[in-house]
């Protein structure tokens, strides 16, 4: 036999592949678990840091202004979910279970606000709703005015509403896409009318993410900082008060139980999904037959209603956006000009920002998507260290719980510390890349997971028995066979890194402010259009990268997609 | 038994709680065709696995040769391994695949000769340039086999490589890696649920349940002489008949063995039909014992007639029929403890 082939190499796979685990669950405890910890220790011991117990909570459930921000948060966050739950349902319902005409239209423009910083809703409203709005003043005169208080809950509810819709359609539209047909059927055969097969089938079948979209919703009005910034007005919220008592008043202790406050329904909605994700999986067998639609005129006229409002209403919003960012000096001087993107006169200090949220966008989808893929492929398919791996796995799912605002607050009390190791990164450009890293990072992994999962599981048994090192197999074969999916959390990192506001306001540094912050700053000296110019040119950006990545890689995309052969077993 | 040329030895492997396998014993000579046949989860595949280095065992030796490689890691054990799913590379080409473990170890031209030879020898020269999902099961089969073949293993180790293929190229392939398996005059193991593919095709048969192994033996061995009623019942069609005279005895008999009789003989069972199927070649009857009062019992004995005598014969549902158990037939076991199959 040909003893030639049997020269075989140095076994280098275990090792290097166990010592990049090794980094990989390093990596995520200083950057998820030890900022945690930092958080609690910081709510329950005073600026000495000596242990105080609940004495921070204390003191904010006895100072009654506090008090009111946290019952405003609740108001707030429970109403705009009863109304973007509900709409978000309305809109799913008539995208997957209706017959209406442009479907693809619909699901676009509910998209859309995803593109947008959630500045550029409340930016908008007030072109519509504020002093000199649109609407208010009636089309400067030439109609009667309709003036609604927009500066207070009513605008923060608008704008988060807005800012919501689209995390609950895009939930609730996956949970009525995945149905038995044959449980309908079943329903039919025994006579249930189309009410009872609604309430017996549908409503139980999407229980589950209804919960899911109810917390998910809630937690993200909650935690939003950019609307109650903008529209909040004297009307103060949680998110907000964190802000003051952290840059205002650089009260760490009680921003981290402020923290702390907004962190619970997080944690909650994270727990609940997590089940929900449980039961859900076993409603749905290989066996269930597709959903199939019935003729229903009245039905079909209701929804296509509906999606016309709701889509005319997120044009609407968009386009004043623009407007209002072209007009010269609203509302003396009509006329169009670009005057208000000339950025020089406004972010006076430091470089362009809309260049600095490109460039931190750029690297945080980079390394971003590398690190993801890294860490998804090595959880899913190596087989060394199975207790580390399992824990970086939870770790990884702990960013879920986060909301930007904890997380950009954890950050400040962790890095911002002179004895800390890794305090040189605070200040720099890096602590925003990482920060939106890990902020985008549990979606991108569950992406870059569930992709996986879709390859042969003995793909790296088999290379291991030809004896071909891991990492090689991992780019001939793994990499380009994951293409789409690297695709998709690239472009995620990209699109949530321009327009993300909320845990990077505690961490930029002035000289490299990112546009959403700027958005922010400029709203905040009562620089309306400039920042509402800022936030089209942030959609617009998101926008022409999605379209033009999404159009080049498609030949490549379609070609890989056809290559994986169905599972055989 | 002396050392065989692959060795395992008191081979132990628990999943948590679950045991896998269980003082694992075997010896295997060279150039030898073995199948681990078991029902689902009795452990197989965990062993194969061992054995090719993907797994580790919790305790026990493996050696080869002599050689320790209990702890030598699978890509320097020079086994080639073949996949229940194939395992095939999805972007790689037919002839890219088998090139796989050969890069970095031959030249250019060296690797493209090998690629030629082996696409000959599992006859797929025309698909060199094709993608997996181009081909067909039974092609697909074939590409991981050339795979596994690529670096001349001392061993090919394969995980029921037949078993997602239809039943008619499972036949053909059957034939082409025992084929194969003569030409690289190779040591082979493979892991099958399917008895009557170890039948055909192993040199010997290792008959494993519950992460233990109950028999080894060839073919004929386990098919005739089967040492517990598992083996018996798990390997081709068997009736067991518990005796009064004897105590705790168990008789068996295969169906094909039971002799139909005319007249009244004494020495002969007497039952009647209760059901039978056509099988083409013969018929299957299964048919209930009678006491000497013609009570029926709670004993049941399955009989393969050729279609001439269940003519001659004529057998019909619910007829009484004598029969005679051949003595050089029966198969006598002493406990009646473990007639389950997993």
């Amino acid at each position: 036999m040909n003893l030639w082939l049997k020269r075989i190499r140095p076994d280098s796979n275990a090792l290097s592949q166990n010592l990049i685990i090794l980094i990989m669950t390093l990596v995520l405890t200083v950057t998820i678990l030890l900022p945690l910890g930092e958080l609690a220790i910081k709510a329950v011991s005073n600026p000495d840091g000596q242990f105080i117990g609940l004495a921070n909570f204390a003191k904010y459930f006895s100072t009654p202004a506090l008090v009111t921000s946290l019952w405003n948060s609740i108001k707030v966050s429970s109403i705009t979910t009863v109304i973007a739950v509900t709409l978000g349902f309305g809109f799913a319902f008539a995208l997957e279970r209706s017959a209406i005409r442009g479907k693809s239209f619909f699901r676009a423009v509910g998209l859309l606000p995803l593109f947008a910083p959630s500045m550029l809703h409340g930016l908008a409203l007030i072109y519509l709703f504020g002093n000199q709005g649109l609407i208010s003043t009636g089309f400067f005169g030439r109609f009667p005015e309709v003036r609604i208080d927009l500066y207070g809950p009513i605008g923060i509810i608008m704008s988060e509403v807005l800012y919501t819709f689209p995390q609950a359609f895009l939930m609730l539209s996956v949970a009525l896409m995945s149905s038995d047909y044959r449980l309908y059927e079943a329903a039919e055969t025994l006579g249930a009318s189309k009410w009872r097969k609604f309430w017996t089938v549908t409503i139980p079948g999407t229980k589950f993410a209804i919960l899911s979209s109810i917390f998910v919703c809630f937690v993200m009005s909650f935690t939003d900082f950019g609307a109650p910034k903008v529209v909040g007005g004297q009307y103060n919220v949680l998110a907000t008060d964190l802000f003051k008592q952290v840059i205002g008043q650089q009260n760490m202790q009680m921003g981290a139980a402020v923290g702390v406050l907004l962190l619970i329904p997080a944690v909650l909605s994270f727990v609940i999904d997590r089940i929900a994700q449980r039961k859900q999986n076993g409603f749905l067998s290989a066996k269930s037959s597709p959903y199939r639609i019935e003729a229903n005129k009245l039905r079909d006229g209701m929804l296509f209603l509906l999606c016309l409002v709701l889509s005319v209403a997120i044009l609407c919003i968009i386009l004043v956006a623009i407007y209002g960012s072209l007009v010269k000096v609203w509302p003396y001087n009509l006329e169009i000009s670009l005057s208000n993107y000339d950025f020089s006169n406004f972010a006076s200090q430091g470089s362009n920002p809309f260049v600095n949220s490109l460039v931190i966008s750029l690297c945080t989808a980079v390394i971003g998507t590398i690190v993801t893929f890294l860490f998804a492929y090595l959880i899913e398919k190596s087989r060394g260290y199975r207790i580390l791996r399992a824990s970086a796995y939870l770790l990884s799912m702990l960013p879920l719980a986060l909301p930007g605002l904890v997380l950009g607050l954890v950050y400040v009390f962790f890095f911002n510390n002179p004895n800390q190791p890794l305090n040189g990164l605070y200040g720099t450009i890096w602590i925003v890349i990482i920060c939106n890293i890990v902020h985008f990072y549990s979606v991108s992994f569950l992406t870059m997971t569930s992709s996986l999962k879709k390859l042969d599981s003995e793909f790296e048994a088999a290379s291991e028995s030809m004896n071909v090192p891991w990492y090689r197999t991992l780019l001939r074969v793994t990499v380009p066979m994951s293409f789409p999916a690297i695709l998709e959390i690239a472009l995620y990192f990209f699109i949530n890194s321009m327009v993300t506001v909320s845990a990077i306001i505690f961490l930029y540094t002035p000289d490299l402010k990112p546009a959403s912050v700027a958005i922010v700053n400029m709203e905040d000296s009562g620089d309306i259009a400039p920042a509402a110019a800022m936030s089209v040119l942030i959609i617009l950006t998101n926008l022409i990268v999605r379209v033009v990545v999404m159009g080049v890689t498609k030949p490549l995309r379609r070609r890989t997609e056809a290559l994986l052969v169905r599972k055989q077993l | 038994m002396n050392q065989g040329y692959l060795s395992v030895r008191n081979l132990s492997k628990r999943f948590g709680k679950q045991a896998a396998l269980q003082e694992i014993e075997l010896d295997i000579n060279k150039h030898e065709f073995i199948c681990l046949l078991g029902p689902s989860g009795c452990g197989k595949t965990t062993l194969l696995r061992i054995i090719a280095g993907l797994e580790k065992a919790d305790q026990g030796q493996l050696t080869i040769a002599g050689r320790d490689i209990t702890r030598e890691p699978a890509g320097k054990r020079n086994f080639g391994m073949m996949f229940q799913s194939y395992a095939l590379f999805p972007n790689l080409t037919v002839a890219e695949n088998i090139a796989y473990g050969l890069s970095n170890r031959l030249s250019k031209s060296q690797i493209a000769d090998r690629v030629d030879e082996l696409l000959g020898l599992v006859e797929l020269d025309e698909q060199r340039n094709k993608v997996p999902s181009q081909l067909s099961g039974g092609q697909q089969q074939r590409v991981a086999l050339a795979r596994a073949l690529a670096l001349s293993p001392d061993c090919l180790l394969l995980d029921e490589p037949l078993s997602a293929l239809d039943a008619k190229v499972r036949i053909k392939l059957r034939r082409e890696i025992l084929r194969l398996h003569e030409k690289f005059g190779m040591t082979t193991i493979m892991v099958t649920h399917d008895q009557e593919e170890a039948l055909t095709m192993a040199d010997r048969i290792v008959v494993m349940n519950q992460a233990r192994i109950i028999q080894i033996g060839t073919p004929k061995e386990v098919y005739e002489k089967p040492n517990c009623p598992f083996v018996a019942d798990f390997i081709g069609a068997i009736s067991f008949i518990e005796t009064e005279k004897q105590e705790s005895a168990l008789l068996a008999i295969r169906p094909e063995h039971v002799q139909l009789v005319r007249g009244d003989q004494d020495k002969s069972n007497r039952a009647i039909v209760r059901d039978y199927e056509y099988h083409g070649a013969y018929y299957r009857v299964l048919v209930q014992l009678l006491d000497s009062q013609d009570h029926p019992m709670q004993q049941f004995v399955t009989i393969d007639l050729p279609s001439q005598t269940m003519a001659n014969f004529n057998v019909k549902k619910n007829q009484k029929l004598m029969f005679n158990l051949p003595p050089e037939h029966v198969i006598r076991f002493d406990s009646t403890a473990s007639i389950a199959v997993g």
